[in-house]
């Protein structure tokens, strides 16, 4: 498996239709290893779950999770869901170190990879491409791709060491740029944040985080031949302290209210 | 040789406790450090290129922090008074601050859209975010009040009767200055003036927040463990040993400085 996989124009709008349609082909707890709680697809169902579930998730998921969690909460009242958010290789680093999480969600396929070892089947439950973020109002007058070549712009890419970087990087070389960045940004809102407080005229973000970051940025579509395709992985831990619970809150990320949630953030769910 | 009381036994613990705390995490890194490739790894050229900036970037950001900070901390403490200790207090603000909150406060006055770097971008069209500059500006930021601190404690100590005799001959104040005061401070200078460098050699929160990551022109060495660690976590701790030997050879170049202490 890759880290990314570039689609056609077709596949995407095919998945974005079956998603609009509500189709979502998402797996629901059918597939939950042995010994795990019987939770249903939608979550409704285990009462009996208690304790704390600590989830790790990559800081593009932040808000969906937090939602997710709090609806979670209150349908399983014994249960508290804890939340670490941050840069999908930090929080692998985290579990390679023995972080007592349940549940990793992280934002490409290849991170997830690295802790194989110390996972369950990963499940991909949402993808997300990428789109330039530009300031509210466009000083920059950035049309495209290509004005990432021009060295009189001041511009943001993530580093190559993050997931949103390596795809940027994927997605330049796909079009045929070399980009001309004027700094390479530790992690995706570190480079959201210089579009929003207006230092840089562009950068390369994910979809999720423009519709995020709200009215203070605008979005540059990337032509779908050279946009770049995250998967988004979700894994219960072998050494999970509470695998019951980290089960269902999988389920419920995978069943369709998960998948409303996550494209009402801007997410891909197919 | 005078003979000090012995430290009761009980404060030998929290004592060993502190060491510990100090000095394994530094065992530690030596440990785990990846001696078979160690060498290409602080040879290569991008290891090469950020100790470089560091190294001149926390050199101009100590010149100017004597330039400023000297004269800062020898008009405080000459004066007293409630204008004196707001100004003494606002200069440590710094040091509690999380780095990364100066970062964006640079951001706020000295960026593109800040409210210094506004106008400076209109009539100049210079703008200061993503430059070397910005780095030692950064830098300054957080290491002045280190020297400040320090050489306006040696002024303090020092007593003012050399100074008053040496006035009394005729002597202008400037000459006292140069002739009499710089002179008996300078150990206090120079401990600051290492401290200072220190703190600039190891910043990252404010460089990232105010300057950037970028290759030659912002990336220091802390930013280039930081996001080497994302990736390659032994190849970060080779740079990490690199930055501890730089601090070491500093302070052991110091060292007669460091162990005497500040002698008033």
């Amino acid at each position: 498996m890759t880290a990314t996989r570039t689609r056609t124009a077709l596949a995407l709008l095919v998945a974005a239709a079956a998603a609009l349609a509500g189709c979502s082909s998402a797996p629901g707890g059918t597939d939950a290893p042995p010994g795990a709680a019987e939770a249903g697809g939608d979550a409704t169902a285990a009462p009996q779950l208690t304790g704390e579930v600590v989830v790790l998730a990559a800081a593009s998921l932040s808000e969906v999770f937090t939602g997710l969690g709090e609806r979670f909460e209150q349908e399983n009242p014994g249960v508290t869901v804890t939340f670490g958010f941050g840069a999908s290789s930090a929080l692998a680093q985290q579990v390679r170190a023995g972080a007592p999480a349940d549940l990793l969600a992280t934002a490409n396929t290849s991170t997830m990879e690295q802790v194989a070892d110390l996972t369950g089947t990963p499940e991909v439950f949402a993808t997300n491409t990428l789109q330039i973020a530009v300031p509210a109002g466009n000083p920059g007058g950035v049309t495209g791709v290509e004005d990432f070549a021009d060295p009189d712009l001041t511009l943001a890419l993530c580093a190559a060491e993050v997931p949103c970087g390596s795809a940027a990087a994927e997605m330049f070389a796909a079009a045929g740029v070399v980009p001309q960045p004027d700094t390479y940004e530790k992690d995706v809102s570190a480079t959201l944040t210089k579009v929003v407080l207006g230092e840089v005229d562009a950068a390369v973000v994910y979809r999720t985080d423009v519709i995020a970051a709200g009215d203070a940025v605008e979005g540059v579509d990337v032509p779908e031949d050279v946009d770049v395709v995250n998967d988004y992985p979700v894994a219960v831990l072998a050494d999970a302290p509470n695998p019951e619970a980290a089960a269902a809150f999988r389920d419920l990320v995978l069943s369709v209210v998960g998948a409303e949630a996550l494209e009402a953030a801007g997410f891909v769910v197919s | 040789m005078r003979t000090r009381p012995r430290a009761p036994a009980g404060l030998l613990v929290p004592a060993a406790l502190a060491v510990a705390l100090l000095v394994l995490p530094f065992v530690a890194l030596v440990v785990r450090a990846p001696w078979g490739r160690l060498t290409t790894t602080i040879a290569s050229e991008p290891v090469v290129e950020a100790l470089g900036l560091s190294l001149r970037c926390a050199t101009a950001a100590t010149a100017i922090c004597l330039v400023l900070g000297v004269p800062l901390a020898w008009v405080l403490a000459r004066s007293g008074g409630w204008a004196a200790r707001v100004v003494r207090a606002l200069v440590t603000v710094p040091l509690v601050l999380p780095p990364v909150v100066g970062g964006v406060a640079l951001l706020m006055l000295l960026g593109r859209v800040g409210l210094l770097g506004g106008p400076l971008e209109r009539w100049t069209g210079v703008t200061l975010p993503f430059t070397t500059p910005a780095v030692v500006i950064a830098e300054t930021f957080v290491a002045l009040p280190f020297l400040v601190i320090a050489v306006e404690g040696t002024l303090r100590g020092l007593d003012g009767r050399t100074e008053a005799a040496a006035a009394t001959f005729g002597a202008s104040p400037w000459y006292v200055l140069r002739r009499v005061t710089l002179p008996r401070a300078l150990p206090g200078i120079v401990s600051g003036a290492v401290l200072a460098f220190a703190r600039a050699l190891g910043e990252f929160g404010a460089t990232i927040t105010f300057a950037g990551n970028f290759p030659g022109a912002t990336r220091t060495m802390p930013l280039a463990i930081y996001l080497t660690m994302e990736s390659d976590p032994e190849a970060a701790i080779a740079l990490s040993l690199v930055l501890v030997a730089v601090s070491l050879v500093i302070l052991l170049a110091l060292r007669g400085r460091w162990l005497t202490g500040v002698r008033a």
